[in-house]
Parts: C-alpha cells; structure tokens; sequence
C-alpha cells in the first residue's frame, strides 16, 4: 500500500493501467463516468443480456452509454440533484449507495460496457471480483456519507438517461470529475480489502465470543 | 456561508402562524447540521486512528463534509432516508392537522434539495417524487400530559436500514442462548455481519424482548439517544460500554477500511417479551446519524 495518489484519465483507460493497481491504493479521477444503481443494473440485465431481440427504442441507450463507459467507470450513486438559475442540473449531494445489491448484476454488466472501475460502498462478491480479474477492471471504494464533499467533486452535468422511467436517484446521470479520489479495495489480481477483514473480523468475533 | 462554530446553538424563536416553515426548518437541520454529540465523538475517534491510515483519512472527510453540509446548507448525505417522525401531543393538539403540515413540509423540503425524492411505490416501482406515499414518511405518535409539543425526525438511510437484523433466540449458529450473554453474541455477530456496508463508524440501537414490530422499534428509538447519555438501568449501562468496546476490537473500522473505530455507541433497551419468544432487535444506524428534536412551548420553540 502506497499514499501515492494514481491519476486515471476516464473513459478510455487502458487496462495495463488498471492491471497495476493493487488493493490499498489511492487513485483520483479525473473526466467522464457515469451513475448507475438497483434499476439501471437490472435494466441492463433485462434489456441488453437476458434479451435475444433488443427493442428498437432501447438501442440508442445502450450507445450512449458505451460511448462514455468503454474503458470506463460507473459510478453506484443515487444524488440529490438541483437545477441552477440557468435551468442546468447540479449535484449537491453525492456519495456513493452501497454496492452488494448489484452482485447479482455486475460481472455481467462490466462485460456488456467494458468497464474498467466501479465505484460505490461497502465492496462487492466473487463474482464481482471474478469479473476484474478476467476482464481488467477494479472496485473502488468512496467515502459512504461524504456526500457534498464528493458532490465537489463533481464539476458538471453533462446529461442524463432514463431521468423519468427510472426517477432520479436511479437514472444514469452523465458527469464531468474532477480529482475524484478512490481507494482500490477489490483489484484485478483477485485481492478483495473486505474479504480480508471479513475473515479476521470474524476470528475476532469467534474470539470475544468466548469470553461471554 | 455560516460560521460552522454556530452549528452546536439550539435555535430559538417565535411561532407565526404558519408552522410548515419551522417543520421545514427542522428538516433542514437534520439533513445539513449532525447533531452536536456525534460530531464531537467522530472527532475524537479521528484523532484516534493512525495518522497515515485508511481509516483515518476516511474519518478526515467524514468531517471535512459535516463542516462543508453545514456551511452550504446541502444534505450531509444523498441517501436522505426514510424521514421518521415521533410526535408527542398535548390533549387540544389536532393530530390531524398536524400530520398534514409535516407532509406539507416535508414535500417543500424536497423541492427545496433538503431530501431526495425517496419514496418508491412498491409494485409499480415509480416515485412518488415528493417523498411522500404509503406510510411515507412515517409518524408515531402518542398523547402526554405536558402542554408542549415535541417533534422529533430522524433521517434512516438505506443502506445502514438494509444491516438491521432480529435474533430469535437461541440462535444455533451462533450458541447463542436466552441470557444476556446471548444477547451479546447477536449484537457482537450483526455489527460482524454489517462490516462497513452501513457506514461505519455506526450507533447500534438494540430491542431486547418484545415482539418483531415492539422490538425493532425499541431499537430504533435507541438512535435518538445522545451518545454520552447513560441507560437508567445499570445492568443496560454495562451491557452498552461493554459491547462498545468489544465491537471496536473487531477492527472492522470506517467504511469497512479497518482500524479501530467499528461504532460510535451500543444504545440498548429491554421489553416485556411472552415466554416463547426471545427477540433481539439491532438498528444500524450510519455515522450521519441525522436526528433533531422541535420543541413547541406557547409561542416558542426550540430546535436541537
């Protein structure tokens, strides 16, 4: 584990440069990702895996949404979201929702956008690890609750999908970052920070247990 | 920008005649300002961890963003939860009224950014957009006998609700039996079994007894607690400062990074329970622990 900050360029980050991220680093983000949480993930599951026959209508969606995820990162978010005197949206809050409710969704969905980060709280399952490990891509960990400090961090809103189906915690909002910083808790090598602390939380657990 | 020294003040003044601006008020508090007792104790668990680790620096902008929530007037966290409301009444009070006007107010909240539209119909999957809806938001009220009228909210997160448990008792698993020490073991394994997916640092709100509804909402009305108050029970008290202790050695640590700051506090109460049944109700409540208490005396009120 190093302090060293690791800059990342989104969308279209290299997977050798993902490949060199260990659990325990800090990275600060800095262009385009996109939010996306419990409806967005079944939306993609339903509509661009499950389904044989893509209806028309959904296509340009899926387009969009590859033309800022392709070596990209999607954001678990669901934001308190303004719109300014101008009529432009602006977060004022927005921290990242916690990320197991999508396990059953997201090796699937990493490999349908060719994701190389997801962010969000709390880590994420083996399947989930299993996918950064085969298709290069990492989890990485936000600060849960932090929500105006990250919100900062958020430099525009460039625009949103889905914003009426989905209502507005759930659409995908299209965003600028800037300096949005990270820690890398599950890697593409297979190492997970909260399957580690998983394990020796629950040989202490085992431990004071005894001691009642 | 406010002066974040302002921010521990209880907020004096008079009644007009429209009370939504004061319930809107209230709602405003609890979404940008955390209360007093749990900043302090977040403060003083931050000086506490390693100066160069994760958990740290984590807790560095866990209060980097209290200061900038309160400064800005912005919600402390986007996930604005389920807003609870426990009302106590004087006799001439219309309940109904006064139902109405938090509803009032908690719509215009809304609109003003102060929550997030967060109530989802169930089956059709829509949101209602202004926070309210079935059960939304939630009231529990109950008569007494003073002349004032008190409000209190609480904010309950998703995520932190989504760790919440209920222990039958015995749990096998966990040999875990109908006695106190059993009670232990089930509140030692929920904080286990949350890791840092309700935002640790968290408070812990334990039901003891009851049945399902009374016990987890004994549990929950733990998180109103402040932190450094005492339980009035002794053999409680002990339970509490223990498992405070016991959890933090768990090294779990905020957001789950490890270190030494599991939770903020273990707030604990005991009910009646039939001898069949044996419940141990836990409500994880995150560090942004959004809770505020209006009191209407005459024409005054006050706001902590």
């Amino acid at each position: 584990m190093s302090n060293n900050i690791i800059q990342l360029k989104s969308p279209q980050i290299k997977e050798e440069d993902i490949r060199k991220l260990k659990k325990g680093d800090i990275v600060s983000i800095s262009g385009v990702m996109v939010t996306g949480r419990d409806v967005a993930h079944k939306y993609l599951k339903d509509v661009f895996i499950k389904n044989e026959n893509i209806p028309d209508e959904e296509k340009p969606i899926l387009d969009e949404l590859k033309k800022h995820l392709d070596g990209g990162i999607l954001y678990h978010c669901g934001p308190v979201v303004n719109k300014d005197e101008n009529g432009n949206y602006r977060f004022s809050a927005a921290g990242p929702t916690t990320s197991i409710r999508e396990e059953p969704y997201e090796y699937d969905v990493i490999k349908l956008l060719n994701l190389r980060g997801v962010i969000g709280k709390g880590g994420m399952g083996d399947k989930t690890l299993s996918a950064c490990q085969k298709f290069g891509a990492v989890y990485l960990h936000a600060i849960g609750g932090a929500a105006v400090y990250t919100a900062e961090r958020v430099k525009k809103v460039i625009g949103v999908l889905k914003l009426e189906e989905f209502g507005s915690p759930e659409a995908f909002w299209i965003i600028k970052v800037e300096n949005f910083e990270c820690i890398v808790t599950m890697d593409s090598h297979g190492e997970s920070l909260h399957k580690s602390l998983l394990e020796q939380s629950e040989k202490k657990q085992k431990e004071i247990m005894t001691t009642f | 920008m406010k002066d974040k020294n302002d921010r521990y003040s209880v907020i004096k003044g008079n009644i007009t005649e429209n009370r939504i601006e004061l319930f809107v008020e209230l709602i405003k508090q609890a979404s940008t300002n955390l209360p007093a007792d749990v900043v302090l104790a977040l403060e003083k668990q931050r000086a506490s961890e390693d100066e160069k680790s994760q958990a740290r620096r984590a807790l560095d902008v866990i209060m980097k963003n209290i200061d900038i929530a309160y400064e800005k007037e912005a919600p402390i966290c986007q996930d604005t939860g389920t807003v609870i409301f426990h009302i106590h009444y004087p006799e001439k009070e219309s309940l109904g009224l006064l139902k109405k006007e938090l509803r009032d107010a908690v719509k215009l909240a809304t609109k003003k950014g102060y929550l997030r539209p967060n109530a989802v119909d169930s089956i059709t999957g829509k949101n209602s957009g202004d926070n309210t809806g079935f059960g939304s938001p939630a009231f529990y009220s109950d008569v007494w006998e003073k002349d004032s009228l008190e409000i209190k909210i609480m904010l309950k997160g998703g995520g932190c609700e989504n760790v919440g448990a209920q222990y039958p008792l015995p749990d096998t698993r966990l040999d875990a039996g109908r006695d106190i020490n059993g009670v232990k073991k089930v509140i030692l394994d929920a904080v286990v079994r949350a890791q840092g997916k309700g935002c640790a640092p968290g408070i812990i709100g334990v039901g003891i007894g009851g049945d399902r509804v009374s016990g987890a909402m004994a549990a929950k009305e733990q998180i109103f607690r402040k932190l450094d108050d005492l339980n009035e029970d002794e053999k409680l008290a002990e339970v509490e400062a223990e498992m405070e202790k016991k959890c933090n050695e768990l090294g779990i640590g905020p957001m789950g990074f490890g270190g030494k700051t599991t939770v903020l506090g273990v707030k604990t109460a005991k009910l009646h329970r039939v001898p069949a049944s044996f419940f141990v109700s836990v409500s994880y409540m995150c560090w942004a622990a959004r809770r505020k208490k209006l009191e209407i005396t005459g024409n005054q009120y006050t706001i902590e």
